[in-house]
């Protein structure tokens, strides 16, 4: 408990579906970790801005739109112009299968779908840290 | 470059970093505190209390934007509750706050209240530090929602503004003890609703009976949702600010205050050289079982316990 885990969960983009993204931020809640919720319609520019801020030792993106090819990478990139290294980014989603590789290649850790464990959620961010 | 020279320089990402190793107890931090604590007490720091739902988050938000036509620098640090059981929690405050992210003159931190009762939690008084360092005119303490009691504010803010909203209860709730006798400032958010007016009858009706001083706390109504009300709502604050600066009460209010989180520090360091000393969980357990059991009684137990640290 002296020193939780901070996760900032955040919508990028447009779609305004955070049900799956709540799921998610309550059981990492449950997992003992500090969530910082964003909510809907981020900016990746926002996002990178939130969690520098905050400080988080990862960032968990949720997309139902389709933009994840766009959007993910952003973020990503963006961290990396601030010298941002040490944090964990994973997203989830309706992401097609075909798109998935694309992304790690992009440096997004891991990209959950549906029907996922909450459980392989928690225990690939507390396995995966950075720091 | 050093920690130190980065965050003096107004690097938000050291800033951050400093305020994690505080919440997290790094003994290299409180060195960095103490070292730079010169520098602090520059910033005026707002308390933001009020019920859950009261739109605490909102308002600061929208209190924010109006001192940043001012050019103020603005912190923030908005708590939300710890799970007792997970340890977990969700904050959520900056979810009213997002348009605020990219101003290069705000920084918002969120925190869990790691197991603190009072509506803060133990790390504020650190963050409130480092926002100050970090060079903020002002800072705004947005505490978890609270009952009636969580008072703590009062000890850390230079002034306390309470966020009601209209129905919440009778004029009973007006006169109780508790949170209703530490704001400086009342705001009725949220007053497009009915039974705004009653609301503020009832808390001016309130203050009528108190030892009438030379400053009264206004009661503003606003609504943060419409941007209403809020030019009037900062005033009066700043009006505060004004008069305690005028009376010399600031430096009052700054000193008690800071015994107040010397005695906390000391209370809790104490806790710890005791707990580890004597109380060790297994004797809890033990202790706990035989007064269920009736083996013992309470009494006892606790002086079976003081005797172990009197050793």
């Amino acid at each position: 408990m002296d020193k939780p885990i901070r996760v900032l969960v955040a919508k990028p983009g447009l779609d305004g579906h955070d049900r799956g993204a709540k799921v998610i931020a309550r059981a990492l809640r449950d997992a003992g970790m500090e969530v910082i919720y964003t909510g809907l319609r981020q900016t990746p520019e926002q996002i990178v801005a939130a969690a520098i801020q905050e400080d988080v030792d990862a960032i968990g993106m949720s997309i139902l739109s389709g933009a994840h090819n766009h959007l993910f990478p952003k973020v990503v990139n963006l961290l990396k112009e601030q010298g941002v290294d040490d944090v964990l980014i994973v997203g989830g989603g309706v992401i097609p299968e075909d798109d998935i590789p694309f992304l790690i290649e992009s440096g997004v850790e891991a990209v959950f779908t549906p029907g996922t464990p909450t459980k392989d959620v928690v225990d690939f961010i507390t396995n995966n840290l950075k720091r | 470059m050093d920690i130190r020279e980065r965050i003096l320089k107004g690097d938000k990402r050291a800033c951050a970093r400093l305020i994690t190793m505080i919440e997290n107890n790094n003994e290299e931090a409180i060195d960095i505190l103490k070292e730079l604590y010169k520098n602090t007490g520059n910033a005026y720091v707002v308390g933001i209390t009020g019920p859950p739902g009261a739109g605490k988050s909102t308002l600061t938000d929208k209190l924010t934007k109006e001192l940043r036509k001012l050019n103020k620098k603005v912190g923030i640090v908005a708590i939300d509750p710890t799970s007792p059981f997970s340890g977990g929690a969700i904050l959520g405050d900056r979810i009213r706050m997002n348009d605020l992210s990219l101003d290069k003159d705000v920084f918002i931190r969120s925190m869990g209240t790691r197991g603190s009762l009072g509506g803060m939690s133990n790390s504020t008084w650190g963050a409130v530090k480092v926002l100050d360092i970090f060079g903020c005119d002002y800072i705004f303490i947005e505490t978890v929602g609270v009952g009636q009691s969580e008072v703590d504010i009062v000890k850390t803010a230079d002034t306390v503004l309470m966020v009601m909203v209209p129905n919440l209860g009778d004029d009973i709730q007006a006169i109780k003890a508790g949170i209703m006798e530490i704001a400086d400032v009342f705001s009725i958010n949220k007053s497009d609703l009915d039974g705004a007016d009653k609301t503020k009858v009832e808390i001016e009706m309130n203050l009528d009976l108190n030892e009438q001083k030379d400053y009264r706390p206004p009661v503003v109504k606003v609504s943060a949702g419409q941007n209403k009300g809020i030019d009037t709502l900062l005033e009066k604050i700043l009006e505060h600010r004004d008069y305690l600066e005028r009376t010399d009460k600031l430096k009052e209010i700054r000193t008690r205050n800071n015994k107040l989180e010397l005695l906390k520090m000391v209370e809790e360091d104490l806790m710890k050289i005791i707990l580890d000393k004597a109380v060790k969980e297994d004797l809890l357990e033990n202790l706990g079982k035989k007064i269920t059991s009736k083996e013992t009684d309470p009494y006892s137990a606790k002086d079976e316990i003081i005797a172990l640290i009197r050793k």
